[in-house]
């Protein structure tokens, strides 16, 4: 007996490991999975997450519908994905349990909160029998800890209250992951200190949870051994974890330094975008202006008429938004002004998913106002990747005097990776030529200034600031005349400026760079066309699918309108063409449509992103059926 | 630039070279005089003022002032000129917008401009008509109104834009009409020399599809018996030899009386400055429509924080406390690890 207890317990090195954070939604899942990743981001592992929670903030305790889940891959090496299935499930009600079996691989390991396994909540997660004795779990090694009984013995001696201390479980489950993974217990402990420090009770309680958890792992016979996971080699560099909608807020921060252009945000609430209001509302000193509009209407118009004074105006949305903005993004068409308009895409339509993630809205973005409305897309791969998009964005806004759309979505948005930091000083410049004098001469032999003379290379007009002495002018919505923008119903007129819009965006273009290809470059039996957050899944999918023989390229698209000049010949190069997306194949149309090749889709709308096996076996289906 | 003194003007200089395109006899074309007339007194330079507006036949009139300007989208005017004012606090901004404009397609960015108080003037040509569309009934329409999208009438209780923006926490309201360019004048100069949110009704005829409207109060015959002067600090009377006032009691609220039988002192003294909006709400129900005795004037202009400037105060006490930004520093404002 002495000798198990001393036993020099080694972790055992593995090289990664998915762990799964279930319970209710007030169970505070998300931060026990935000904790954790934290922990193993400053400890050097590579990471993903995959926060999965319920549009509800509290659905009835202990019920499906209140499950919040937050997944995470952490490893020794460069990942891309938050992982397919999770080798650990921590299950913190029989709800939590039931809702998330099925993602969970057989081999893999359970953690119950065995205290939450009582006959009422059994009955409310819909569980006939109780799953731990009746052979369902079998092929888990499963561990049943009683974390609810555990936390209030290590919380009430401090004297808060059984029902209070029980707030503390997740924090009993995260130290317990934390003595399982070996992971440095300093980090979560001054975190909660300074977390809490207005609440010192909590704290406490908190303090005392976590570390009864870590104990309890170390002490108790359960656990054969703990885990490790060296850190990954990674470039040198700075690092730091962050999420897509933070990232997106500082790459709009910093495209305003660059441009010497104050920020202003005219934006509504509204989820999955809503993060990004909260973050710039913080950065005043940066002289970040943010506006919570009274709808989603107003929140783009605010943004224009900053535009218009010269700002770098910005509105952020999801698709429900966006449906609502449409008019005025063709206001913004017409008047040619700099403008960016973030969609966080989420499933629709209607209300559908809020929280949960899709890339249906790329059709929208196109071709979603009236008339001929063409208007720039960017789209970021990855949470980190956010930043430059935004800064890309701003640049042809700025560059071209137009709308640009970002397609971001729910899972680059809440999903975090670590990220080198960039070398602020190595930031392209965006600094804006205003116009100051006149640039035409009138009728009267006097001079003028005309706000629709163009640049001949980028087609962009010219741009007075209101203030500018001599150059007081009007747009509007209405059609104008080429070069003196006053209004013009002329046919031969309209035509030339329905043309002069989309060359100027289709020349954008020559201001991006070519579509790169990886892998199989030379000799790939099939290109797997991506954009978005699949970036990960297609990478993932594409190392085993050439780790099993097959020769595969992958292509990812940052900019979606105009394409890169070169997309055309990549696609015409392979035999077959592939492009998995979170919807029912709107790139596969584009591209299909306008280089006439025969791009196969592959979907998937559950709200989820593709896994890397699912994408492996769509691309080994995809090379059975055409071989 | 800003040292150099106001160049003095006149009504041309704010006369665009646009050539206006109203329907003749229209309302708006006194408006627009009154305006540029106007200009030149407020003390401030055409290129730092901008006129926006929406979509309707007032929505023209940017086109035709020497200012910058952006005929937007319908009803959208409000918010476009919101986020201009929060961006651009040395610029007067204007508002030009309709009855359908600001009360219909744009009602919601019309009363949260006013309660939040951003620094814009906004001008409500009021013709209680569609004019653009071609003669639908307006949100200020009179219950039973035909037009050609109401044959049998009209059944909506039509909206009073000064109860509106009272209701809607407006920190000045006003209300003139097309007929009398100087008082046209005054108010719009008390309105944009109003620090906030400044509303101002403009009674405006549409001759083509609404003709006359306002006449049975805004005719000269009729105006000394119909037309209510609104006068700070003066009791409020109104009729040829002032014989008719406006008193208000605790079972009738406002109401118009014959000065002759309740005397001059019980009469009802005008308090613009009065933060309880319920007595200028009252003085704003007194005509149900422009057929009853109809006070015009100033009905209210409180001082409360212009959001503008709250806006601006933020960001340079923000940069007081933290320095102005570093975007290095920000990258870096979370928990950050090194590799070698």
């Amino acid at each position: 007996m002495t000798d198990t207890t001393h036993r020099a317990r080694a972790p055992e090195i593995v090289d990664r490991v998915i762990i799964r954070f279930a319970g209710d939604s007030g169970d505070g899942m998300q931060l026990t999975g935000d904790r954790f990743t934290t922990t193993s981001a400053l400890y050097g592992n590579d990471l993903a997450t995959l926060p999965d929670f319920p549009a509800e903030i509290r659905a009835p305790a202990g019920t499906l519908a209140g499950v919040s889940a937050f997944q995470v891959h952490i490893s020794d090496h460069d990942i891309t994905t938050p992982g397919d299935a999770p080798n650990v499930l921590v299950a913190m009600n029989p709800a939590a349990l039931r809702s998330q079996i099925g993602r969970v691989a057989p081999g893999a390991t359970i953690i119950l909160n065995a205290d939450a396994f009582d006959e009422r909540h059994l009955t409310k997660a819909g569980y006939a029998a109780d799953p731990r004795h009746d052979g369902s779990l079998d092929a888990y090694t499963l561990y049943e800890v009683p974390m609810t009984s555990l936390t209030k013995g290590a919380v009430t001696p401090l004297g808060i209250k059984p029902r209070d201390a029980e707030r503390s479980k997740n924090f009993f489950a995260l130290g317990l992951i934390s003595w399982m993974y070996t992971r440095p217990v300093e980090p979560t402990l001054e975190w909660i200190a300074r977390r809490f420090v207005a609440k010192p009770d909590v704290a406490e309680a908190n303090t005392a949870a976590f570390k009864a958890g870590h104990a309890f792992g170390e002490t108790a016979e359960l656990f054969d051994h703990p885990y490790e996971i060296q850190p990954a080699v990674l470039p040198a560099g700075t690092y730091t974890n962050i999420n897509g909608n933070t990232a997106l807020a500082w790459g709009l921060v910093a495209a305003s330094q660059l441009s010497k252009m104050p920020l202003f945000l005219g934006s509504y609430p509204i989820t999955p975008a809503s993060d990004i209001l909260h973050e710039l509302s913080k950065h005043k000193n940066f002289g970040v202006r943010t506006l919570q509009a009274e709808d989603e209407i107003a929140g783009i118009g605010a943004a224009v008429g900053a535009a218009y004074g010269g700002h770098l105006g910005v509105t952020t949305t999801s698709g429900p938004g966006m449906a609502l903005k449409a008019e005025t993004m063709g206001l913004v068409v017409n008047l040619e002004l700099p403008l960016l308009v973030i969609d966080i895409q989420r499933g629709g339509p209607s209300t559908g998913l809020p929280t949960k993630t899709e890339q249906a809205d790329l059709l929208m973005a196109y071709y979603g106002r009236h008339g001929e409305a063409p208007l720039p897309i960017v789209a970021p791969k990855s949470p980190s990747h956010c930043f430059e998009v935004a800064i890309e964005a701003a640049r042809i806004a700025l560059e071209y005097r137009t709308p640009v759309v970002v397609l971001s979505d729910g899972y680059l948005a809440n999903g975090t990776e670590p990220w080198k930091l960039p070398d602020v000083d190595a930031l392209p410049d965006l600094t804006v030529t205003f116009a100051t004098e006149a640039n035409h001469v009138g009728d009267d032999g006097e001079p003028v200034f005309w706000p629709y003379v163009r640049d001949p290379e980028t087609l962009a007009r010219s741009w007075a600031l209101p203030g500018t002495p001599g150059l007081m002018h009007r747009i509007g919505g209405l059609e104008k005349e080429e070069g003196s923008g006053n209004v013009s119903y002329d046919p031969a007129n309209h035509e030339l400026m329905v043309r002069l819009r989309a060359d100027k965006v289709a020349g954008i273009a020559d201001s991006i760079p070519d579509v790169e290809v990886t892998g199989d470059v030379e000799d790939a039996e099939l290109l797997v066309l991506g954009w978005g957050s699949t970036w990960g899944a297609i990478d993932g999918a594409m190392s085993r699918a050439r780790e099993a023989g097959h020769r595969i390229a992958h292509a990812h698209l940052v900019h979606l309108n105009p394409f890169p000049r070169n997309l055309g010949d990549v696609l015409r190069r392979y035999p077959r063409v592939l492009v998995p997306e979170m919807n029912l194949g709107q790139l596969s149309r584009l591209v299909r449509a306008e280089y006439l090749v025969d791009a196969r889709s592959v979907s998937k709308v559950r709200g989820l992103p593709f896994t890397a096996a699912e994408l492996e076996q769509a691309i080994v289906d995809q090379l059975k059926d055409q071989a | 630039m800003t040292d150099t003194a106001i160049p003095v003007t006149t009504r041309k200089d704010w006369t665009s070279d646009q050539e206006v395109r109203w329907c003749p006899g229209c309302g708006d074309y006194s408006i627009l005089a009154a305006v540029q007339l106007l200009m030149p007194d407020l003390g401030i330079r055409r290129e730092d003022t901008v006129f926006v507006s929406g979509i309707g036949c007032a929505a023209r009139f940017p086109y035709y002032m020497n200012t910058y300007g952006m005929h937007t989208i319908h009803g959208r005017a409000p918010a476009i000129a919101t986020g201009l004012a929060l961006a651009r606090p040395d610029l007067h901004v204007f508002v030009v917008s309709g009855d359908g404009d600001a009360l219909s397609i744009g009602g919601n960015h019309l009363i949260h401009a006013l309660r939040r108080n951003v620094n814009i003037t906004i001008l409500l040509f009021n013709n209680q008509i569609y004019g653009l569309t071609k003669g639908q009934y307006s949100p200020t329409s009179e219950v039973g109104k035909v037009t050609k999208s109401t044959p049998f009438g009209s059944l909506d209780t039509p909206f009073n834009p000064v109860s509106v923006a009272i209701g809607a926490e407006a920190t000045f309201v006003a209300r003139t009409h097309d007929m009398d360019r100087r008082h046209m004048m005054e108010v719009i100069q008390r309105a944009f020399e109003h620090r906030g949110a400044s509303l101002v009704e403009i009674y405006q005829n549409c001759n083509v599809f609404n003709d006359g409207a306002f006449e049975t109060i805004t005719a000269k015959v009729n105006r000394d018996d119909m037309l209510i002067p609104l006068r700070h600090a003066e009791p409020i009377r109104f009729g040829a030899d002032g014989g008719k006032g406006v008193v208000i009691d605790s079972q009738r609220g406002a109401h118009i009386v014959d000065v002759a039988d309740v005397g001059e002192a019980a009469l009802l003294v005008h308090d613009e400055t009065r933060d309880d909006p319920s007595v200028a709400f009252m003085l704003s129900r007194l005509a149900r429509g422009p057929q009853e005795p109809t006070p015009i004037g100033v009905f209210r202009d409180v001082v409360r924080p212009d959001y503008g400037e709250g806006v601006s105060s933020q960001i340079a006490a923000a940069q007081a406390e933290r320095g102005p930004g570093e975007l290095a520093a920000l990258l870096r404002s979370g928990a950050t690890w090194d590799v070698n």
